[in-house]
């Protein structure tokens, strides 16, 4: 009986466990990325890592769940007020790094900054203004009714107005967005996440540590301190975890994924990304790309199952579409059409049997293995005689010929930042217009004005099953004009010893919520 | 000697003259750096605003002389990335570099000299054959391979099950040629020690100098064999030539000989090159650098170029091109210390 009753104690001590971890976060996590974040100051590039750092020493309204949902953050509820006004009800007694408390107005403060930012400002075009209603209540109002405003707030990290407010020493404005360097918050930082950084050596090492009066007190996280090591190369990385210098990286390459899933002290985690890598066909330099015939050929002779088995070693998701799946666009219709014979024959039907000469580029050290994919296309090309002249660069300087369309098919991959389908075909199936930025990255030159009429009536529509089927006919009409030739999403991994469970604080944004992270 | 400073000096800043017009004009090869200063989705209006503003639109006179012009105050400008003058960053960086090249340069001048002596000597000798061979194959290598296999052999650890377990001898042989690792794999450890400035010093904690360990011999590892080789040769001729016989003749004991006439003379064409070497090393540290993620001015250099960090790039050049030109100098002076026969002024003897 005394042992059952101890038994039993004992397990009510083990359910209370999280808990009393949070209490105290002791652990100390050392983890190597492949880059660190270029400022501390969140507003001033918009790019993964920076993300990343803005939910370790901020906190989002609301944040994406793993099944690209929402969760509350910073905001406790929210409600429509009409078509274009969304009200937002905040947490109260939340205090920031320097002590001060999180209000509306900081909110504002923040939303304001934002429209200032030359990375974030797209995001927030559709919106007005933020109207303080109170203190802990604030609306969030777009020009016409916006059915994305809920995936634009997840990028509102509210930045303590005191503290970046008023001017430094040298009589500059705290709150200057500066990219060339030198402002004041991309030295100093007062958010309200979990983590305070305690030191900072660019490039070198960033330490991070727990915030003590850290509002989310029912987070399971128990790591007090986190030394975030930058390792470019990835044999490197990949040897600093399985020495045992490091706890956690990311991200592994593919060609170690063997590696560290038979080493028995590590543990890999993978996801199916949601970064699509593609190829375009400029109409305008190629003639025959502007036959839907070729283009239709093309699609057929692609392998895309076998370029995401042999060349990415099964660490890509072979893609017919651009949205991938859980996004509103995604048609579960669309799959990989590879039939080389049908290929053949459509050349022959648009009367170009004996095929033609092209010239492609593609970077080389920007998505995984892309040069090795240039070349297994532009083998697979040769098949429906389609002579192909490739040149691979390195990605500084390939943006560049990317933005001069210097080649007939170059090679893109494309992340939306407001995980939406509208985000890929407004920079890349759009007819291109320099006076709005439509179709900033569409080197195919492909236009159909009628499908970016769908995709802005898509853009107003609050009600989302009927907005996905209007997302889902473009992706439709898309994949049987062949406007471009989709590859695949790019896959995700993640790797830490086994008593680190990285596994319940990771996402499809790559962003891990490491303020809940718990090690064993 | 005056005149030979003055000339030295002169030459220098025509070289450091050259390197910033070469280094200047390969700029617009090195790609766009706003790709790395802005996201994707900004608008072109808003990157033209930001290259007027960095000055990336001017012609390239105009752009090279303001960089001149501040280069000569001291200002090699600002660095895109780190958004700090390019001076600092380097100067930030250069300690860990250093330090590398300080433990090569121990690590050769500890092992070199004595094997090239023996080797020379003994040629006979079964153990400078074995040296001689070893060293012949680390010629070969490329220094990232070392690395590579430094790390797998130290730091992870390789276990062996070659040999039946079960016998003796087989777990014996299994145990030694397995390997424990534990030996840190990148940069420099937590526990530095603050000398003066920005350095940071890791020659005296026991973390640091276990960190110093694989990237020293990776680096020293290029350099080794060439040394060992060339002490061999240099010391081999002295010991054939006249004095030395006549100094056996007249009965001196071999050890003073040996390391007190013969060294002497073996050691100058080996300090010529050796200054050379040590330059050449500087650029060896970029891979060693990149392999084991030690924080120099290598794998600095590296990140510049592929972020088109052109300030950063241009400045790294300039500073290797003063290391190059000012240890090039010093390895004359020194030249003329050892032997003072030598005309400084590099004139017409």
């Amino acid at each position: 009986m005394k042992k059952l009753l101890t038994a039993f104690v004992g397990s009510m001590a083990l359910a209370a466990a999280p808990v009393a971890f949070a209490a105290e976060a002791t652990k100390e996590l050392k983890m190597a990325y492949d880059a660190d974040p270029v400022t501390m100051d969140i507003h001033e590039q918009l790019s993964g890592g920076m993300l990343q750092l803005s939910h370790l020493t901020f906190d989002p309204l609301l944040r994406w769940t793993k099944d690209l949902g929402f969760e509350p953050r910073l905001a406790e509820s929210w409600e429509r007020v009409d078509d274009n006004t969304m009200r937002f009800k905040l947490r109260e007694g939340v205090k920031f790094h320097s002590g001060n408390e999180l209000t509306a107005e900081d909110v504002k403060f923040t939303f304001e900054r934002l429209k200032k930012s030359a990375d974030y400002k797209a995001i927030f075009r559709p919106f007005t203004e933020v109207r303080v209603v109170d203190d802990y209540t604030f609306e969030l109002v777009t020009e016409k009714p916006y059915p994305l405003l809920l995936n634009a707030a997840t990028y509102i990290f509210p930045m303590d107005s005191e503290f970046y407010s008023g001017e430094t020493d040298d009589g500059k404005a705290k709150d200057l967005i500066d990219k060339k360097g030198g402002s004041f918050a991309s030295r100093n930082m007062s958010g309200t996440g979990p983590y305070i950084i305690a030191d900072r050596q660019q490039g070198v090492r960033l330490e991070f540590e727990r915030f003590a009066d850290y509002w989310d007190t029912e987070s399971p996280g128990n790591v007090g301190k986190i030394v975030l090591t930058p390792i470019k190369e990835n044999n490197t990385r990949v040897s600093a975890l399985l020495s045992g210098g490091v706890d956690f990286i990311a991200p592994v390459p593919p060609t170690d994924l063997d590696r560290i899933r038979s080493d028995k002290n590590t543990d890999l985690v993978t996801m199916t990304g949601t970064r699509i890598i593609m190829f375009q066909l400029n109409q305008e330099r190629v003639e025959a790309f502007k036959n839907p015939k070729v283009r239709e050929a093309i699609a057929y002779a692609v392998n895309q199952e076998g370029i995401a088995a042999k060349i990415m070693k099964g660490f890509a998701t072979p893609a017919a579409q651009m949205s991938p799946e859980g996004y509103q666009g995604h048609n579960p219709n669309l799959k990989p059409r590879y039939d080389v014979a049908k290929a053949q024959e459509l050349m022959k039907e648009a009367g170009y049997e004996d095929g033609f000469t092209i010239t492609m580029m593609a970077p080389n050290n920007r998505y995984v293995n892309d040069d090795k994919i240039a070349q297994a296309v532009a083998a697979m090309l040769s098949r429906i005689n389609i002579k192909v002249d490739l040149k691979t660069l390195p990605k500084a300087q390939y943006w560049p010929e990317f933005d001069d369309r210097a080649a007939d098919m170059m090679m893109i991959g494309w992340h939306a930042d407001t995980e939406d389908s509208a985000n890929f075909y407004e920079f890349l199936t759009f007819c291109p217009d320099s006076e709005t930025g439509a179709g900033q990255y569409n080197a195919g030159n492909y236009c159909n004005p009628e499908l970016d009429k769908l995709v802005e009536m898509a853009n107003v529509e609050t009600d989302l099953d009927k907005r996905a089927e209007m997302l889902q006919t473009v992706e439709q009409r898309l994949y049987e004009d062949a406007a471009f030739i989709p590859l695949h999403w790019q896959d995700l991994a993640w790797a830490a010893k086994k008593n680190v469970k990285i596994e319940p604080v990771l996402n499809v944004m790559n962003f891990p919520y490491l303020g809940d992270l718990v090690i064993e | 000697m005056l005149a030979f400073l003055v000339q030295r000096i002169s030459q220098a800043l025509l070289v450091m003259f050259v390197i910033s017009v070469i280094a200047f004009s390969i700029q617009d090869n090195l790609g766009d750096p706003l790709q790395e200063m802005v996201g994707m989705s900004v608008s072109e209006e808003e990157r033209e605003k930001l290259r007027d503003e960095l000055g990336l639109n001017d012609p390239f006179v105009v752009q090279y002389l303001r960089f001149a012009g501040n280069a000569l105050q001291g200002d090699l400008g600002t660095s895109y990335f780190y958004g700090k003058p390019t001076v600092d960053v380097i100067l930030e960086n250069l300690p860990a570099t250093l330090e590398l090249v300080i433990g090569a340069t121990l690590i050769i001048v500890l092992f070199s000299v004595p094997i090239g002596v023996y080797a020379a000597i003994r040629p006979q000798a079964w153990l400078s054959k074995f040296f001689m061979g070893v060293s012949t194959v680390g010629i070969s290598i490329p220094v990232f391979l070392t690395a590579i296999v430094l790390i797998q052999l130290f730091s992870i650890g390789v276990t062996v099950t070659l040999f039946p377990e079960d016998t003796g001898w087989g777990s014996w042989l299994n145990g030694a040629l397995s390997t424990n690792g534990g030996l840190p794999s990148y940069g420099r450890g937590d526990e530095l020690t603050h000398l003066f400035g920005t350095w940071e010093s890791g020659f005296f904690t026991q973390d640091g100098l276990l960190h110093l360990l694989l990237p020293s011999i990776s680096l020293a590892s290029i350099m080794l064999p060439l040394f060992i080789r060339l002490i061999r040769a240099e010391m081999m001729e002295v010991l054939q030539s006249d004095y030395i016989r006549y100094a056996r003749a007249k009965g001196l004991a071999a050890p003073r000989i040996n390391f007190l006439h013969a060294l002497k003379n073996t050691m100058l064409p080996v300090i010529t090159v050796g200054g050379v070497q040590i330059g050449i090393m500087v650029a060896y540290t970029i891979l060693t650098e990149t392999v084991f993620q030690w924080p120099g001015v290598g794998l600095m250099f590296l990140e510049a170029i592929t972020r088109s960090d052109i300030p950063l790039i241009v400045a790294y050049l300039m500073v290797v091109g003063l290391i190059f030109v000012i240890t090039n100098t010093l390895v004359d002076l020194i030249y003329g210390l050892v032997n003072p026969t030598v005309k400084l002024t590099g004139k017409k003897a």
